[in-house]
């Protein structure tokens, strides 16, 4: 609990509208996009611009009270779940779009900038920001950074880190950071890299610039079916191998395809066991090459059916069962449970299989959803929180999901960052030694522990009492050794 | 392979030795002068695993740069990010280490861009490992990325994990006379159109553009923007990024990083433009005070890149936050400051 004193002390800094505390105010941030996780927070503090929120965190951290900043508070990992006795930092007000300039392709916004408010307003110069998560019309821009998000355009665009120009940021003690600058790099430890994906654990963004690219000139999809899940993922390598990055390579496997096409009707062939979705996009010369590569490359891989979109409203169509394949599997389970592990894209087939029959042991479907490109994939297992269990159930499997990721030699998350939800799989995907660095990553910047506590990077003991009850976790074999 | 070096590291972290880390040694001109014993990392040789269709090579650090390279060109692939050779040493791990991209870094990314992992051994002679080898990855705190451009001072690489990328169907490379004016506003007018840019250049009164990608799609612009073909292209670009022209010979020579429509600097004619205007090198002897302000103003930095440094160092000076930061960074990663020490800032 916060003293009265302290609450106090926090109005003086801020228009009385911009802190709440009553509880039907406090309600609404009691979670972020990953609802199973719930704590109602102390206080909300609402700033206006980065002198109130460098006030705030002087504040804090003069009376050692922790801070969890937050943006539009659509994260997947419960990185933004308010903390017991601290402030909960909301960034949503500081939303004005600063600067555009065409010329250099850049813009310069506040943290609480939705992310397709970006390429909006880049539209006129026929301009846009690359890295399109799914929740990209309410994340906002401080948000992306913190968790270094992703989206289906990531093999040939990358992540947040790769367009992300310049930050403006302050350290739990209210300095003020600029890091990065107008030109391409900047001298010294590249901390932009650091900061990005940091999750709140080290600086509170204020402010961002971000890289600009030229809109492509034309998009185009294909859309192909396979008999077998391995065929669509060999299909997945084959298409790389032909010297051709995809815009978009994504995958569905049949209960997706089958959800998605009772909810949107796209038209997607249903007597299959995997669709993927490939689109090119650039110059017209070169997209008009790289779809006859595609064609090629996908019938020679089995593909049982190949559809190219003749149209603008034919490719959003295809796009729209992808879109809206997580709402769509919504409907078929009272609740499901996205996963975002990434695996070395050869290793598909194998994990797919063990998916399935994991899904068999727990009892429980999934529907697996898959950035086939960059080897990111969504699981979403299906269940019932209504059900005595059946949330510990799904917790479980995926845990052994994401274990299952480390062990062919990839990653716990992709794109949604570790946030409280991953925490002890943490613990298998790094070495004591390595966890420590990282808390000394942390230590470098905010050695009293005070932003977004707990979160991220699990202490130590926490590790050991996992380990001791996760014996497959704790004792991968050789875990020193490179997985592939 | 790695127990000498550990061996080493934890002798020179129990007493205080200064190690220089040196893989080709094509680079030892870059930076502040270092003192200490060599530590070398040309045993730590070989490709470790290379998967064409994951579009990931890992090899170890020693490699040669011309090692890696041949082999990705066998599959059709490319290290995007062009890094420098210089006369013909450079290693995998050295070229991480000191961060450096070539002509195609504005169109494709930076060395930072495509490490997506790497094992190192850090100051205490602790073998650690981050990132790994898949492309999208956000566990834990970018540590491989934190790496790159370090000169070494955190740690010693010992394995790296790069993304590649398929090499163009074709490239063909067109040249304007153009004053520089007109020059940095046609590049940076091209770089916001859909145009398969990928290296640019000016100096001495005539650009140099490179175009790749699809036969088709590299002809269509060439048939929009117009220009003469430049015969012996190849060569060109290999000798800009290696820069192994007479222009880059001459020191002092500065490196100066600015937001890449910065007009014309007039700081003289000595001057060669690269990545669409945002880096202009200047073979100059210039007061190191009006490189710096000149490069502020432009909202970058200035690098003294070949020559004698300047007594605040070779790189642009940090202000008090980031430097607080980045000695607390070092501290943790080589507590005793054994690694590279002085070369990145004459602080530590």
């Amino acid at each position: 609990m916060l003293s009265p004193a302290f609450l106090s002390e926090l109005r003086r800094l801020l228009p009385p509208h911009c802190v709440l505390n009553e509880r039907e105010d406090l309600l609404p941030f009691e979670t972020d996009g990953l609802a199973a996780y719930r704590n109602t927070p102390d206080v909300v503090a609402l700033p206006e611009n980065e002198s109130q929120v460098a006030a705030i965190l002087r504040l804090c951290h003069k009376n050692k009270v922790a801070v969890v900043a937050r943006g539009a508070g659509t994260g997947l990992s419960a990185g933004a779940l308010p903390v017991d006795g601290a402030v909960l930092l909301v960034l949503a007000k500081l939303n004005q779009i600063k600067a555009i300039d065409p010329l250099a392709r850049t813009a310069t916004v506040q943290p609480g900038v939705r992310n397709l408010a970006i390429s909006e307003a880049a539209a006129p110069h026929n301009l846009y920001y690359a890295p399109d998560p799914s929740s990209q019309i309410a994340c906002s821009i401080g948000g992306n950074v913190a968790e270094n998000s992703g989206g289906v355009h990531c093999l040939k665009y990358g992540l947040t880190v790769h367009n992300i120009l310049k930050l403006r940021a302050l350290t739990i003690d209210g300095q003020l950071l600029e890091i990065g600058n107008e030109s391409l790099d900047a001298p010294g430890y590249d901390l932009l890299a650091l900061l990005n994906g940091s999750e709140g654990m080290l600086a509170v963004i204020t402010e961002v610039t971000v890289k600009l690219l030229p809109r492509p000139e034309r998009a185009q999809v294909v859309l192909a079916a396979f008999d077998d899940v391995a065929k669509a993922g060999a299909a997945v390598g084959n298409i790389i191998a032909a010297g051709v990055i995809p815009a978009g390579l994504e995958m569905m496997d049949r209960l997706a395809i089958q959800a998605a096409e009772a909810f949107v009707h796209a038209g997607y062939p249903l007597d299959c066991e995997a669709l993927l979705l490939c689109e090119v996009d650039g110059v017209n010369e070169e997209v008009s090459a790289d779809i006859y590569t595609v064609r090629e490359v996908l019938a020679a891989s089995g593909a049982i059916e190949v559809r190219t979109a003749e149209s603008e409203e034919q490719r959003l169509r295809f796009w729209a069962g992808r879109k809206a394949a997580f709402p769509a599997v919504g409907r078929l389970s009272p609740d499901y449970y996205c996963m975002d592990g990434t695996i070395p894209r050869g290793q598909l087939p194998h994990v797919l299989k063990r998916i399935s029959e994991m899904s068999e042991d727990f009892g429980l479907a999934v529907a697996n959803v898959f950035h086939a490109g960059d080897g990111n994939l969504h699981p979403l297992i299906l269940f019932d929180a209504n059900q005595a269990g059946e949330l510990h159930k799904a917790e479980s499997f995926g845990g052994k999901i994401l274990e299952l990721c480390v062990e062919v030699g990839g990653t716990i998350t992709g794109e949604h960052g570790v946030g409280l939800e991953k925490i002890n799989q943490m613990c298998t995907q790094f070495t004591t030694p390595e966890l420590t660095r990282f808390h000394e990553v942390k230590a470098a910047f905010d050695p009293g522990k005070l932003l977004n506590p707990g979160k991220a990077v699990p202490e130590l003991h926490r590790c050991a009492e996992w380990g001791a009850m996760h014996i497959h976790g704790g004792q991968l074999p050789h875990p020193e050794l490179p997985r592939f | 392979m790695l127990e000498p070096l550990i061996g080493r590291i934890r002798a020179a972290h129990g007493d205080g030795t200064p190690l220089i880390i040196q893989g080709g040694g094509s680079k030892t001109f870059y930076g502040n002068p270092d003192e200490g014993e060599v530590l070398a990392t040309r045993a730590l040789t070989g490709v470790v695993d290379y998967q064409p269709k994951e579009l990931v090579l890992t090899a170890r650090a020693g490699t040669p740069l011309a090692e890696v390279e041949a082999l990705l060109t066998e599959q059709g692939q490319m290290l995007a990010f062009e890094p420098p050779h210089f006369a013909g040493k450079a290693t995998l791990g050295g070229s991480i280490a000191a961060g450096l991209s070539g002509p195609r870094r504005p169109y494709a990314g930076a060395a930072r861009d495509f490490v997506l992992g790497v094992r190192m051994i850090d100051g205490t002679g602790q073998p650690l490992r981050f990132g790994g080898q898949v492309i999208k990855n956000v566990a834990g705190y970018d540590v491989s990325r934190l790496m790159v451009g370090a000169l070494g001072t955190l740690g010693l690489l010992t394995e790296v994990s790069l993304k590649v990328l398929p090499k163009p169907a074709a490239e063909t490379t067109l040249q304007f006379e153009l004053d520089e004016t007109a020059a940095l506003l046609k590049m940076n007018q091209w770089a916001g159109q859909p145009l398969p840019l990928s290296a640019t250049s000016w100096h001495a009164g005539l650009m140099t553009v490179r175009l790749s990608g699809a036969a088709s799609a590299v002809q269509a612009a060439q048939a929009k923007l117009g220009g003469e073909a430049l015969k012996d292209a190849t060569a060109f670009w290999q000798r800009l990024r290696d820069q192994a022209t007479p222009f880059f010979d001459k020191q002092p020579l500065w490196r100066l990083a600015v937001k890449p429509t910065t007009p014309p600097l007039n700081l003289g004619d000595a001057q060669w433009i690269e990545w669409g205007g945002a880096v202009r090198w200047l073979a100059r002897d210039l007061p190191t005070t009006v490189l710096r302000e000149a490069a502020k103003t432009a909202g970058g930095h200035a690098t003294l890149f070949r020559g004698d440094a300047p007594p605040d160092g070779a790189f642009t000076p940090l202000a008090p936050a980031l430097s607080t930061l980045h000695r607390n960074l070092k501290q943790r990663f080589d507590p005793r400051g054994i690694f590279n020490r002085a070369r990145l800032y004459p602080d530590f």
